[in-house]
């Protein structure tokens, strides 16, 4: 884990490399940046709009729906954004049509801050940068956790046992969560503890579906066996709602958004008490693997193909500029930033312990969007009893292989 | 009217109707009759933060020139209307010889996300629309009744959950049943089950999108009636009251035959609206539990990074299909009225 490393390095040496606030003078071109809504997010495009001091101009839009019109928005000539913020997974589909351009000249030209671990190479060419590091983690109660007299937990099993010990004693009646929500979140949920399981999504090389196995059933099986002591709600639950119950302090053990950390346990929302009874480890592993059942995720951005030079241009040393050592030094907390010269704050250490026992990062395949899809709906069935698991994971694959079909993915 | 000038007062609409419903719809009936060009797949080294791997890419310069070479991608015919996400002949015709009860075709189907998703939207669509037909109908003729003075304050208070927004007001609703809402707290302490839960189990779910929707749409039926009551005539009323009809007996023949067109009306509106069930869906987070028509279409265009658009629109043209077959015994209904009244 090559950020890890870098990121304990002193900042002083990156401040000369993007050089300050003042060297971030755009004298001419257009700026406008999509981007997801979440708050490192919005401390980088506020420091990029920092570079509007010139002839240039910078505007941003913030939305949760960003992937939704990503494709649409740059296809047009000229684009509607000149540079959009996207994850491992968003970054696909633009790839996929050719609208972001490769990097390597701006790098050379305005990138002297960017470190060579931040640079997304596919095929030889830099697609985009990233700047901030994500993952599902674990969160655990302190307090509840000591008076059950209780370890943290590291593995799967010990998670079952610990919430088991928490329900006996009468601690909570509903000691796990989880963003179980049926869809997107429950599909994230799956593809964490199949690849804890050491599974394969595709056959190798191919498109062609390969979960109907042992270790599928597996995984299904542990996610049903965590949510015998989940709310029975939990098929509703997403990260803005196992926010709250951990802040209500309703939940015990969750393997949640390292993004959420800050929020979780900041003034906002839960009290004091709550707020600093809460820890963070890595994910657990599960069935006695080695790599933790989470994936990661990062964070960066990409300069659209069809735009002007001089746009291109600016974007970049905009966004460079927005993601720098001092935007992400003041926001230590926002985010595990993978900048040079950071210094990680205490809500960045489950994410940290994560990527560093070797946790896969979330495939970036082009097809992995409708496997996604077809899990989040498929396998509700299994974890409301109605199907077996074999029965779900044939259902996962018949459904993605009508979708892969569709996209042209299969024949 | 003449022929002539309704022609020229029509022109303007029609072209709108062309252009804005007409045309769409052709288009997305052959984006239906499409998939999409194969798309060539290269394995090629990557890097990132997390290290470094042999991947599959999509080879974006040799895909683009299938693309150019084939705009609308490639010809699927019915393919896409008959795969396994959708109408899913074949495997509905294996259930069909594997299964040995009914039940267990039944079970099978149900599985399928094309006839899941049918099942709660005909089931909304024909459980909520009398519903909210004989709702709006009992507070139309309960308003109607109440002192000129109380009649504003109580209209406006009726009108109030159309005036919501339906994602807003399915959003409030869904925190309120929550198992440590309001309301489900109090259903809990009334049937004394501390595990209950609206949200969780599949029927409960139903009953609650569908109460939901009777209160959404209750007003528009109620607004319509109200209406109507205004003009009922009042001759008609009173000599019945004269020959001692009691008020059960005016409403049921005298006040309900001569609503009988706005039922009909309302009826054709809320079948349309109710068969496209789609925000409490969202709104409720009850996915899990029932999906509809609409709900798929939308889940194939946001669902995943690849946006389904044949998928979507295939399902699309079976939506406007299905309202052409759910309305058809209504608009005969109401044909065989107009052409009866002597033209």
């Amino acid at each position: 884990m090559n950020f890890i490393k870098t990121g304990f390095l002193p900042a002083a040496i990156l401040a000369v490399g993007i050089g300050g606030a003042s060297a971030c003078e755009l004298a001419e071109g257009s700026v406008r940046i999509l981007s997801n809504d979440f708050p490192a997010l919005q401390a980088v495009t506020g420091a990029a709009a920092a570079c509007a001091t010139g002839g240039a101009t910078v505007t941003a839009n913030l939305t949760t729906e960003h992937r939704n019109i990503q494709v649409a928005a740059l296809t047009a000539d000229p684009a509607e954004y000149t540079s959009a913020v996207v994850s491992n997974s968003s970054l696909v589909p633009l790839l996929t049509d050719g609208l972001v351009r490769p990097l390597d000249d701006l790098i050379a030209a305005h990138g002297a801050g960017v470190s060579p671990n931040q640079k997304i190479m596919i095929d030889g060419r830099t697609m985009a940068i990233a700047f901030m590091a994500n993952a599902q983690h674990l969160y655990y109660r302190r307090d509840i956790l000591e008076a059950a007299g209780l370890e943290v937990p590291t593995t799967y099993e010990e998670v079952l046992a610990a919430a088991e010990a928490i329900r006996d004693q009468g601690l909570m009646e509903f000691p796990l969560g989880g963003t179980f929500k049926a869809g997107w979140n429950l599909a994230q949920e799956f593809v964490n503890m199949y690849l804890g399981h050491g599974g394969a999504f595709f056959e190798p090389g191919s498109a062609a579906p390969a979960i109907n196995n042992a270790q599928g059933v597996a995984a299904l099986e542990m996610m049903k066996a965590l949510t015998a002591y989940m709310n029975p709600d939990f098929l509703t639950y997403d990260s803005n709602a196992l926010q709250a119950e951990f802040e209500a302090g309703n939940v015990a053990l969750a393997n949640f958004w390292g993004s959420r950390a800050g929020g979780v346990t900041d003034a906002e929302g839960a009290t004091p008490e709550i707020a600093a009874a809460i820890g963070f480890a890595a994910a657990p592993t599960v069935a006695g693997g080695t790599t933790p059942a989470s994936t990661l995720w990062w964070d960066g951005f990409t300069i659209a193909t069809n735009i002007p030079d001089v746009d291109a241009e600016a974007s970049f040393v905009a966004m460079v500029h927005g993601a720098s050592t001092e935007v992400a030094n003041a926001n230590p907390n926002a985010a595990v930033w993978l900048i040079d010269g950071y210094t990680p704050g205490d809500a960045a250490v489950g994410v940290l312990a994560t990527a560093q026992m070797g946790t896969s990062p979330y495939p970036m395949l082009p097809y992995m969007s409708l496997m996604h899809t077809a899990l989040g709906t498929e396998i509700v069935e299994f974890l409301q009893g109605s199907e077996t698991a074999e029965q779900a994971l044939s259902d996962v694959e018949a459904s993605y292989r009508a979708a892969a079909r569709e996209a042209g993915f299969l024949n | 009217m003449k022929h002539r000038t309704f022609f020229w007062f029509m022109l303007p609409s029609g072209i709108a109707m062309l252009l804005f419903i007409a045309l769409p719809i052709v288009s997305v009936f052959v984006q239906s009759l499409f998939v999409e060009n194969e798309k060539v797949l290269v394995e090629v080294v990557t890097s990132g933060p997390f290290g470094t791997t042999t991947q599959v890419v999509v080879d974006e310069a040799a895909t683009a020139v299938l693309n150019a070479a084939n705009p609308l991608g490639q010809f699927n015919g019915f393919g896409t209307y008959a795969n396994r996400n959708h109408l899913a002949f074949a495997e509905v015709a294996e259930f069909w010889r594997s299964s040995d009860s009914l039940g267990a075709f039944a079970r099978q189907v149900y599985g399928l996300p094309f006839y899941k998703a049918l099942t709660f939207t005909l089931a909304y669509t024909f459980i909520v629309t009398p519903l909210i037909i004989a709702l709006g109908f009992l507070i139309a003729v309960a308003v109607n009744a109440l002192p000129r003075l109380l009649k504003g304050p109580v209209i406006f208070t009726s009108l109030l959950p159309m005036i919501i927004t339906p994602l807003v007001g399915s959003l409030i609703l869904f925190w309120m049943i929550d198992s440590r809402g309001v309301i489900g707290k109090t259903l809990q302490f009334i049937f004394e089950d501390p595990d209950l839960s609206l949200k969780a189990s599949p029927m409960l779910t139903w009953i609650t999108l569908m109460v939901y929707g009777v209160w959404s749409s209750a007003p528009f039926a109620f607004v319509v009636f109200y209406a109507g009551l205004q003009t009922v005539p009042q001759d008609t009323l009173e000599s019945a009251m004269i020959d001692g009809a009691t008020r059960w007996q005016r409403i049921r023949f005298v006040v309900l035959p001569y609503l009988m067109p706005l039922v009909t009306f309302i009826a054709l509106i809320q079948l349309m609206d109710n068969f496209r069930v789609f925000e409490p869906i969202v709104g409720f987070n009850a996915e899990a539990n029932a999906t509809s028509l609409s709900w798929i279409i939308y889940n194939d265009l946001r669902g995943s990074e690849v946006a389904l658009f044949g998928s979507a629109a295939a399902t699309s043209m079976l939506t406007i299909l299905g309202v052409a077959i759910l309305l058809t015994p209504v608009l005969i209904r109401t044909w065989r009225d107009f052409s009866a009244k002597g033209h």
